[in-house]
């Protein structure tokens, strides 16, 4: 039986309480009679021979490109790229689908006596991996055979003999990426499009980058330009690393792109009721659900954290190709749309979502306040095509408690930021003039980057950009059961209540609004019509 | 006449710090060593004496020290019993030929109020807080009016005051800004104490009075490059705003904001936490004065820099290992004499004077409260920043005998 597609369901009087995530808990809130709720797709069916699938593709690559087998040669040097710890989320359970690409990889280079081999992860500007997450992500064997022999590295953007100033595009942006990618003779590049936005030339142009170059496309205007980040055709963002990967290729750069997509198979079997549509639960999921809440209810947050990031999502590969990175893009994202694409009709006033525990740039991490905004405002509202689930001058509702806590040794400078930064103002324009420099090339922010698990000291501010086409767009932000100092350092509007939250949107979009609830995770993109 | 007088009573000395350590600072004032008796005036010293009578007395966190036994040991030596505490003081002139004047009253008792002619070598440079004859010549031991046996101090209805520590105020001077002039002078003076805050990167620790009249003395007569307040409550941040901090952050904040704010490494290097920065700033200006406050001074000063200690310490426990392997200096800052200016050499309380009438300190004085209410007003004073206040006052006017600048909240 192939899996059902998408469904909007209007609410009426029979409609069960609908699941909210609440950081690392749920609520269960009533929505109005007339509201509608998107769910995502069913996960699609998984590739039944993953291995074999993903050879396949290595031999038969899309675009202008040969086969991966007779691009490979002795002397070459070769380096295998990958995404890093933020896809997918939760993290997906081994093995790793950048494990079985990177092996099959590794092995065809073994027989085509390819000795010069490195991995890098393409961090961009995020933390430096543990040497657990990179087992994970590579297996043992994989890191068992680089790590010990410095083979194994983490881009650093902040190396600057690791560098290199490929030129510009006709925009005049730099484009700067890992010099030992650039410098060798084939680039293989291995990605999860967990959403539309990732992949294509973002892979390279931003995962292998500096601040130098990705601050032409990380920045307030591209940001407010890029309507959705999930449509690469009306993204600002896309475009701009479209022209960098240009430039990279026309610099003689060999990129060998191996693009995946998951199915949205998100939850292991006792969370699996946060997979399923409420009234179609049964009394296991029911069980499941009240078990659950009971026990979060008792479990201090600490130790709720650790349990959720202990999840290790039963994803599968659903598809993978290989070759030029227009083509492979291009098709990748049709398995994307094909596994995430909801058909909705029309804007609301209204659009709620309850905000999970996880973010790209929080996982084995506290999800502080700063990314609470970026996972409402930058992804679930940016995940549209068309037009936003919301109305210009609308209200976004989103429930999380919001804590103001940090992990010191992740997020540094989101500390300062959200401390020093948002006391002062909340106007992204006046933020990026005024520090984005300043924290960007703070030493000790470079330091905890270069030497620890530090996001970048620049990373807080991208965060915020994130946000910018969403605060643009609203009229009102209100945050349901959030730390009330925290989410008003944000500028958003604290709600005790989901009722409350409605009864305060009512003074920006008048009474009986019209209200979407985005019901997500399991992701999904809406195509509003 | 009524006034405030503190006794030598070992008990009720005892009884005092017993209550203010088990409820707060300025709440154990009713069990403690003051008393509002019915006393005679002080007798006048000599020629050049003159009476005075107070229109408006402050309570300064010295005097808060002290009723709570918790100042330091030190001072023993330079103060008699009993006295009447009060040293910042706007009074009127009484008899002779300055009668009915309204003056502030510098209450440093140093070598000319003593009768020592010739005066010592601080004294006669101006430095008249560093005068070395406190306890000596015509008067009991006493560094200051208001710790002094024989001259009375300003929470009564009079004392006696040499001509010399007189300084006449403008008519259209309030009380309430005249008021001020005694702690922005010993502001002016700590701000300038400093050569390395010129152009430099400073920090004021605490927004009590003293910090806050450092923040606007520092904007005012140094030009620090940057200058952070640490505050602890809303309208204490406000007014360290308004006087002129670039950036005002919370006490838990200081060391992460400096390490910001000036670039800094920090320690321990994986950043787990920040205990205190590699670089950071030139001069740090302790208004608080106890171990927490100079240790977080030292965690936030550059090596090489400066920790000018401005709120009175008493005895403090504090690890000085940074202080000499980062060749840091700490200098104290009391009081106030006579300050090298561009124009000159300028009497501080002039300075302070003009400062006050500029910057609207005036303001800063919240609550004036009479003599008689005096545990209300103690323990006011006591918790002025978290009860959204800054200066606590007696008010010793008489009912229509206010000049200018109106009542304040006459609680």
């Amino acid at each position: 039986m192939s899996p059902r597609p998408g469904v909007v369901l209007e609410v009426d009087r029979s409609t069960p309480p609908t699941l909210f995530w609440h950081g690392e808990g749920f609520r269960l809130e009533k929505l109005p009679v007339g509201s509608r709720i998107v769910y995502a797709p069913e996960p699609v069916s998984p590739l039944a021979n993953p291995d074999s699938a993903i050879r396949q593709a290595l031999e038969n690559p899309l675009g202008d490109s040969a086969p991966l087998s007779s691009l490979l040669r002795p002397e070459m040097k070769l380096t295998i790229a990958f995404d890093d710890v933020s896809l997918p989320l939760p993290p997906m359970r081994a093995p790793d689908v950048r494990q079985r690409v990177i092996e099959a990889v590794l092995q065809m280079a073994a027989e085509k006596g390819v000795d010069d081999v490195q991995l890098i992860a393409a961090l961009a500007l995020h933390r430096r991996m543990t040497d657990d997450e990179l087992r994970h992500i590579l297996g043992e064997r994989v890191f068992n055979a680089f790590a010990p022999y410095g083979l194994l590295r983490q881009h650093d953007a902040e190396d600057p003999s690791n560098l290199v100033h490929l030129g510009f595009t006709d925009e005049g942006e730099d484009v700067e990426i890992n010099k030992r990618a650039a410098e060798s003779d084939l680039l293989i590049y291995v990605n999860i499009n967990l959403v539309a936005m990732d992949g294509g030339h973002k892979s390279v142009a931003t995962g292998l980058s500096s601040y130098k170059s990705l601050k032409h496309h990380h920045n307030v205007r591209t940001m407010q330009h890029s309507r959705s980040f999930m449509d690469m055709h009306h993204s600002e963002l896309h475009t701009s690393n479209w022209r960098m990967g240009k430039v990279i290729a026309d610099a003689g750069v060999k990129v060998f792109q191996i693009e995946t997509t998951l199915n949205t198979d998100t939850f292991p079997e006792q969370f699996r009721f946060l997979q399923r549509r409420e009234w179609e639960w049964a009394l296991a999921d029911r069980a499941g659900f009240f078990a659950s809440s009971r026990a979060l209810e008792r479990t201090p947050p600490g130790l709720a954290r650790k349990i959720f990031h202990s999840i290790k999502a039963p994803h599968c590969l659903a598809s993978v190709q290989a070759g030029e990175v227009g083509p492979v893009h291009a098709r990748t994202l049709e398995h994307v749309h094909r596994q995430q694409l909801v058909t909705v009709e029309g804007q609301s006033d209204i659009l709620t979502m309850g905000l999970p525990f996880i973010s790209p740039y929080n996982v084995n991490s506290i999800m502080n306040p700063i990314l609470v905004a970026c996972l409402g405002l930058g992804y679930f509202f940016n995940l549209y095509r068309g037009r936003p689930l919301v109305r210009e001058g609308g209200v976004v509702i989103m429930s999380h408690p919001t804590p103001w806590a940090f992990n010191p040794v992740h997020h540094p400078s989101y500390i300062d930021f959200f401390e020093q930064v948002l006391a002062e103002t909340t106007d992204m324009f006046e933020i990026e003039s005024k520090y984005e420099t300043t924290f960007a090339t703070d030493p000790w922010y470079i330091h905890l980057y270069r030497t620890g698990h530090a996001y970048h000291g620049v990373h807080p501010f991208y965060m915020w950009y994130w946000c910018a086409h969403a605060l643009s767009h609203l009229s009102r932000v209100i945050v349901v059961g959030g730390e009330r100092a925290a989410v008003r350092r944000l500028g958003f509007s604290p709600a005790s209540t989901f009722s409350d939250a409605l009864e305060m949107a009512e003074d920006a979009v008048g009474r009986n609004p019209s209200i979407t609830h985005i019901h997500t995770p399991p992701l999904l993109i809406a195509d509003v019509q | 006449m009524k006034a405030l007088v503190f006794e030598r009573q070992l008990a009720r000395f005892a009884a005092s710090r017993l209550v203010s350590d088990l409820s707060g600072s300025g709440r154990g004032v009713g069990v403690g060593p003051l008393e509002l008796l019915e006393v005679e005036p002080p007798e006048l010293p000599g020629p050049g004496w003159v009476r005075l009578e107070p229109r408006l007395a402050g309570i300064c966190g010295s005097d808060i020290a002290t009723l709570d036994g918790r100042s330091s040991r030190y001072f023993e030596d330079v103060v008699s019993l009993p006295f009447v505490p009060g040293h910042e003081i706007v009074a009127d002139v009484r008899g002779g030929p300055k009668d009915g004047e309204r003056v502030v009253l510098e209450p440093v008792l140093s070598c000319t109020v003593r009768g020592f002619e010739p005066p010592c070598d601080p004294c006669r440079r101006g430095e008249r807080g560093r005068c070395e004859r406190i306890s000596f010549g015509a008067l009991a031991p006493g560094l200051q009016t208001g710790y002094c046996a024989d001259t009375g101090g300003g929470w009564s209805g009079g004392l006696v005051a040499h001509e010399s520590q007189l300084l006449a105020i403008p008519e259209e001077m309030s009380d309430e800004a005249a008021v001020m002039i005694e702690p922005t002078a010993c502001a002016i003076h700590a701000a300038l104490r400093s050569e390395r805050a010129q152009a430099g990167r400073v920090l004021v620790l605490g927004a009590g009075t003293l910090g806050l009249l450092t923040i606007a003395a520092l904007r005012s007569a140094v030009s620090p490059s940057l200058l952070v307040a640490v505050a602890k409550h809303p309208e204490q941040r406000r007014w360290a705003k308004r006087l002129g901090a670039d950036y005002v952050v919370a006490p838990a904040e200081a060391v992460r904001a400096t390490r910001r704010l000036t670039g800094s490494l920090a320690l321990p290097v994986d950043g787990s936490v920040i205990a205190r920065v590699t670089g950071g700033l030139d001069v740090v200006y302790d208004c608080v004065g106890s171990h927490s406050s100079l240790a977080s001074a030292l965690s936030v000063v550059r090596p090489g820099g400066e920790i000018v200690l401005v709120g009175m310490p008493g005895p403090v426990k504090v690890d000085l290992a940074p202080l000499w392997q980062r060749e840091i200096a700490l200098r104290g800052a009391y009081a106030y004499g006579t300050e090298q200016t561009a124009t000159g050499p300028r009497r501080t309380f002039e300075l302070a004077a003009e400062l006050v009438a500029t910057a609207g300190l005036e303001e800063l004085v919240s609550s004036t409260y009479p003599l008689e209410r005096y545990e209300e007003a103690i323990a006011h004073a006591a918790a002025a920043g978290r009860r959204g206040a800054v200066k606590v006052v007696f008010d010793l006017r008489r009912r229509g005998d206010r000049r200018l600048g109106g009542e304040k909240e006459n609680r």
